[in-house]
């Protein structure tokens, strides 16, 4: 290498790092703004107008049996709200199923309320005039957990069963992409473009994103539940459509649930 | 499934006694019962399919591997597997249109339930890697690729390179958590040789 080559050399690093400080003052100004704009949300959180509409329609006759939730149990007792959250999925004998909370109103809609499984399930998330009931609910029983420390059970069989099978589909490679959970979110301090991503693999990681669910999302205009955010990460991975309150979706909410154990909960929160 | 059940139930009676359970669920029973319980959780929708909970040879193993470190000799068959996938441009010309390889990189859309079938599809690279100094909304889940061209060298070599790691990275990196663009046919020849001269070209804003 000739003295001239290396000093061309030194001179295109020198514009390459001088570059790349510009660059990385723009961007840093662009993140300053966004944390900015989320500081600024924090001010008020319209996931209000669900909590109230949801604990209207908890407290509410209705179904073909015209009966309220008054007696649905979320594992605390009968129309036990209070802290009910934070201790969700769990193993319910009832059902012989390991069930989260969009799933035990399911359940209590159709064995206590007389309705259709399908038409229990038929409305999981709202969208452009068209109001989801589940997603009122989820936001009023969620609200009474507020405050209150995750405390995820493992005793029954079953709860381990869909801990153990959490954790292995966390990590499942599958469809056009070769995406699993995992690809994004197993290491500290990683983004997809300016989104920062949790690292669920971690306890802090998972407690910080688990316990900041529901969520009202400012870019849709709605209060999104721990379901959706599974179904819409799927969406992203190019998976097919993750099937309302099924296995697969409980079992990774049971794995991440209980990875948060410990954190106080504090949602309905609101996200960009 | 029910013997896996059964198989819980008794990991669960003998953990208090510190007995441990010889027929507890190994990680590869485990595997086969989330790929299982994963197909009965999905329907399909558009253009994703159930067979994209199938996993090929490659997914399995590194499905099966997550959570440990890779051993060298799996890793190398993973390797070799995928580098024998890769279908080198039959012409020979590895550059296109850096322009072209621009829009492809910027293009987030294509293969989600959600995108139009009929297109378009682009590669999405700006969502996991830095590549040019005009753009600051660039994820970190890759490596920067900023001077690309300019620090690996203007050559057929880094060209081959670059268009073998986007066809098939798993060549290159078992396991690697970039899709495979040209082996599981998300991209067209063509865009992988505009992002291959996105990355080398002297002109393209990788290298300026």
């Amino acid at each position: 290498m000739t003295v001239m080559t290396r000093l061309a050399g030194v001179a295109a690093a020198i514009a390459i790092v001088g570059a790349a400080a510009t660059a990385a003052f723009a961007q840093s100004s662009a993140v300053d703004e966004i944390a900015r704009y989320r500081a600024a949300l924090q001010d008020g959180n319209p996931a209000e107008l669900w909590e109230a509409r949801g604990e209207d329609i908890w407290k509410s006759p209705r179904g073909p049996k015209n009966v309220s939730f008054a007696t649905c149990d979320l594992g605390q007792g009968p129309g036990v709200v209070k802290g009910a959250y934070a201790q969700l999925p769990k193993y319910f004998a009832d059902a012989d199923r390991v069930m989260d909370l969009e799933t035990r109103l399911v359940y209590c809609m159709v064995t206590q309320q007389g309705y259709a499984d399908a038409d229990a399930k038929k409305n999981p998330f709202g969208g452009p005039g068209q109001k989801s009931d589940i997603e009122a609910l989820v936001a009023y029983v969620t609200s009474q957990s507020r405050g209150a420390r995750m405390n995820v059970a493992l005793d029954h069989p079953k709860e381990k069963e869909a801990f153990a099978l959490g954790a292995k589909m966390f990590v499942f490679r599958g469809g056009t992409h070769d995406f699993s959970c995992a690809t994004c979110h197993a290491e500290d301090g990683k983004r997809i473009r300016l989104q920062d991503l949790p690292n669920l693999m971690t306890v802090a990681g998972a407690q910080k994103a688990y316990t900041t669910w529901p969520a009202y999302r400012v870019s849709q205009g709605e209060l999104r539940t721990f379901q959706w955010r599974l179904y819409d990460c799927f969406r992203q991975q190019r998976f097919p459509e993750l099937i309302f309150t099924s296995d697969a979706s409980i079992a990774l909410t049971m794995y991440l649930a209980r990875n948060a154990n410990g954190a106080a909960f504090d949602a309905p929160a609101i996200k960009r | 499934m029910r013997k896996n059940i059964l198989l819980w139930g008794c990991a669960v009676a003998f953990a208090a006694a510190v007995v441990g359970c010889a027929t507890a669920p190994t990680d590869v029973e485990v595997s086969r019962r989330a790929a299982a319980v994963l197909k009965d959780s999905f329907k399909a929708n558009g253009q994703a399919g159930l067979d994209r909970l199938d996993q090929d040879e490659t997914q399995r193993l590194c499905t099966l591997y997550a959570n440990k470190p890779l051993p060298k000799d799996v890793a190398e068959m993973i390797e070799k597997l995928n580098l024998a996938s890769i279908k080198w441009p039959a012409d020979g010309k590895w550059l296109g249109d850096w322009k072209n390889g621009e829009r492809v990189a910027q293009e987030g859309r294509g293969k989600q339930f959600s995108d139009d079938p009929k297109g378009p599809v682009g590669g999405n690279c700006y969502a996991c890697h830095q590549l040019t100094l005009q753009e600051v909304s660039y994820g970190t889940i890759g490596p920067s690729l900023l001077n690309f061209g300019r620090l690996r060298g203007n050559t057929d070599e880094t060209r081959k390179y670059a268009y073998g790691k986007i066809w098939n990275a798993d060549a290159y990196s078992a396991c690697s958590n970039m899709p495979r663009f040209g082996h599981s046919q998300i991209l067209s020849e063509q865009q992988i040789r505009d992002l291959v001269a996105l990355l080398t070209d002297p002109e393209s804003p990788v290298n300026k």
